[in-house]
């Protein structure tokens, strides 16, 4: 997994609540293995008009946005399915950090898991970033996982919350199947006990 | 005496292996279920050459592809074929059970694992599809899991969580005539949010639920995910023992009472405390359906489509005008005068044998007006309706009745909506193109999508019927 520790970048605003992982990547594409690039079905139908041609409208469908690596996005952001691949279409797509005042539970876990940084900020604050991007045609955001900052041109600051576990993860690029595997003694040792305790889970009859 | 202790902790900690001084623990994961999905975890795994830990307990279940006018494997496209191929590869060469296409276990991999005795109380269930909540209607920890997480319980059998917090839903009271546990989903739903209980794990209690059947209470544990909740689960009591017993990997013998005997120690302490405890009373549900793209937005079908102008703050404004012109609506129009153009009776939702009795009951003797189809949630809850006859009311009242598998609840498997169509769906997911690319999804339990079936526009189920459903 790439590491994630530093990140200046254009950020794009994507002011829209309640955006599910069907938006993010529908259905159709989710059998298409990883090693096909995500990228051109990010976001595939709503950035899309009726006639199939992109919608110049979209924010990402502008050319100031074309290397956006940020998205300032709204209220709960990837609720919906637990599909991996709406992750994967936002990395191919060169998005390494999104930001919302909340997320899907389980799209905030695949994105850790991925390298890509989701970070959950206070709603006004983020009506603040809005705001910012508004007025400037590209803006550049530094985010620093490290220190749990973000930086705006403006002179803003904001710090951010994440667990340390995530964190760790993240700034290391860990692939935590190598971690777990250290515990494997622990592991071993609690399948036991449990077969003791609990001898109908630990086979199926 | 020891701490009290809320059903949720009791099992969380019996599964904890380790716990990291920040808080998060690696728990022991005690059954966990594949579909055709889980191809991106297998790939992974043979990417880094790693090997499966305890195929035993993991299980594969085709249903996401699955096509339910064939139930045999060949007479669907090409490239829906091939997930459905990896998943028996896959499973094959790592010795994992399948209950594949054709074979009389399968069916949608959460109506077929309860049904399978797979899921029990008190453990813990994982399975790569965020409505895995629905297996806590037994009580057990039951939740979704992405791709990289499947190959970490594939490879180790374990997962790191943090621990959530914990909210109890509280539904006090007799539900009125017409009202199911759809609408009891759906009516909390609308009175949390979409993000209501996100970080929580959600218990479901009080005198409505304990008086649900477990079907009824598969349901609502089934849409946690759509408030937001990574799991929900109700306390297992003889419902869920009676439930439970005999099925095909359920305890047997000596184990089985002592099961029993533990999973009777599986409810809330009366003195735990939860995060959040949340109200509701059942005399204030009435048959519902949702009108916009998120489940959140939902109304009694007695109501109207809200209107814009009403609404001070902007954004809100914007985001609900765009709802209204994705879902072809006007405010202020009357639910009940909203055409429909097609049906779906199906999903991990709402496909078992009671959700099939109580849309039968409205289509008996009547005839539908538009499409309509019905896809039971396994291929036993399939024979046991055809024994009870269903099937027959089904299609003399011009049902499609139909092979099971996930079908048009998502739309993988060539089942779709097409565009601009109006869907009354049993579902749970009313997202933008949920059912196929500009497809119009309304949520609703399955007396009110076949009553939508048979009058041809949302229809109140209780003008159809004066008994209780
Ligand atoms: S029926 Fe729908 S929600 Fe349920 S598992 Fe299948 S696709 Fe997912």
């Amino acid at each position: 997994m790439e590491a994630f520790k530093k990140l200046e970048a254009t950020a794009a605003s994507l002011q829209i609540a309640n955006i599910d992982t069907d938006q993010i990547i529908p259905a159709r594409f989710l059998k298409t293995p990883r090693s096909t690039n995500h990228g051109d079905f990010l976001f595939h139908d709503i950035r899309r008009q009726s006639d199939g041609e992109l919608d110049p409208k979209f924010v990402l469908n502008t050319p100031e946005n074309s290397r956006t690596q940020i998205l300032v996005a709204d209220t709960n952001f990837g609720c919906g399915s637990s599909r991996e691949s709406a992750v994967y279409a936002l990395f191919d797509a060169g998005i390494r950090c999104v930001i919302a005042p909340s997320f899907g539970d389980i799209f905030y876990n695949n994105s850790v898991k991925n390298g890509l940084l989701p970070i959950e900020l206070n709603r006004s604050k983020i009506e603040d970033i809005w705001q910012t991007l508004k007025t400037a045609n590209t803006v550049k955001i530094e985010v620093d996982l490290e220190n749990q900052t973000i930086h705006l041109p403006n002179g803003t600051n904001y710090t951010f919350e994440i667990d340390a576990f995530r964190k760790q993860t993240l700034i290391e690029g860990l692939d935590d199947i190598d971690l777990t595997l250290k515990y494997s003694q622990l592991i071993r040792d609690h399948e036991k006990n449990n077969a003791t305790k609990r001898p109908w889970t630990a086979t199926i009859d | 005496m020891s701490k009290p202790q809320t059903l949720f902790e009791k099992i969380w900690s019996r599964h904890v292996i380790f716990e990291r001084e920040d808080g998060t623990s690696l728990l022991a994961i005690d059954r966990h279920l594949c579909h055709e999905g889980s191809f991106h975890a297998f790939d992974k795994l043979e990417r880094e050459n790693r090997i499966i830990r305890r195929p035993d307990l993991t299980f594969g279940i085709a249903d996401h592809y699955v096509s339910t006018k064939a139930p045999e494997l060949g007479n669907e496209e090409e490239s829906l074929r091939i997930p459905i191929e990896k998943l028996t590869k896959n499973t094959q060469k790592a010795g994992i059970q399948l209950y594949g296409i054709g074979t009389p276990e399968q069916g949608i991999v959460h109506v077929a694992g309860p049904e399978q005795g797979l899921t029990l109380p008190g453990i813990t269930l994982v399975c790569g599809d965020s409505h895995t909540a629905t297996h806590g209607a037994l009580g057990c920890l039951a939740f979704g899991i992405g791709a990289s997480e499947v190959a970490h319980v594939l490879a180790t059998q374990t997962l790191w969580q943090e621990k959530p917090k914990t909210m109890r839903i509280n539904i006090e009271g007799e539900l009125s005539p017409g009202v199911v546990a759809k609408d009891v989903i759906l009516h909390l739903i609308s009175v949390i949010g979409a993000n209501g209980a996100t970080g929580y794990m959600i218990e479901y209690a009080g005198s409505t639920v304990r008086n649900l059947s477990i079907e009824g209470r598969m349901t609502m544990c089934n849409m946690s995910i759509e408030a937001g909740g990574r799991a929900g689960m109700v306390a297992p009591d003889k419902k869920t023992f009676d439930y439970i017993k005999g099925r095909k990997h359920s305890p047997k013998n000596g184990n089985w009472d002592l099961a029993l005997k533990d999973w009777r120690t599986l409810f809330s302490d009366k003195e735990a405390t939860f995060d959040k405890e949340i109200y509701v009373k059942s005399s204030d549900i009435a048959p519902s359906l949702t009108w916009g793209n998120s489940p959140e937005e939902t109304l009694p079908v007695t109501g109207e489509i809200p209107d814009p102008r009403k609404e001070p703050d902007e954004s809100r404004r914007e985001a609900l005008e765009l709802t209204l012109k994705y879902m072809g609506l006007t405010a202020g129009t009357q639910l009940k005068d909203i055409k429909v153009d097609r049906v779906f009776i199906g999903s991990c939702t709402n496909s078992r044998i009671e959700d099939l009795r109580s849309a039968a009951a409205i289509a008996q003797g009547r005839k539908t007006q538009v499409p309509a189809i019905i896809v039971p949630g396994s291929a036993m809850i399939k024979i046991q309706a055809e024994n009870e006859g269903l099937d027959q009311i089904f299609i003399e009242a011009g049902f499609d009745w139909r092979a099971t598998g996930c079908s048009m609840c998502v739309g993988m498997n060539g089942d779709i909506t097409p565009p601009g169509e109006r869907c009354a769906s049993t579902s749970n997911r009313n997202f933008k193109g949920r059912q196929g690319p500009g497809s119009r999804t309304h949520l609703m339990s399955p007396a009110m999508a076949a009553a939508a079936a048979v009058t041809g526009r949302i229809t109140d189920v209780r003008e159809l019927t004066t008994v209780g459903l």
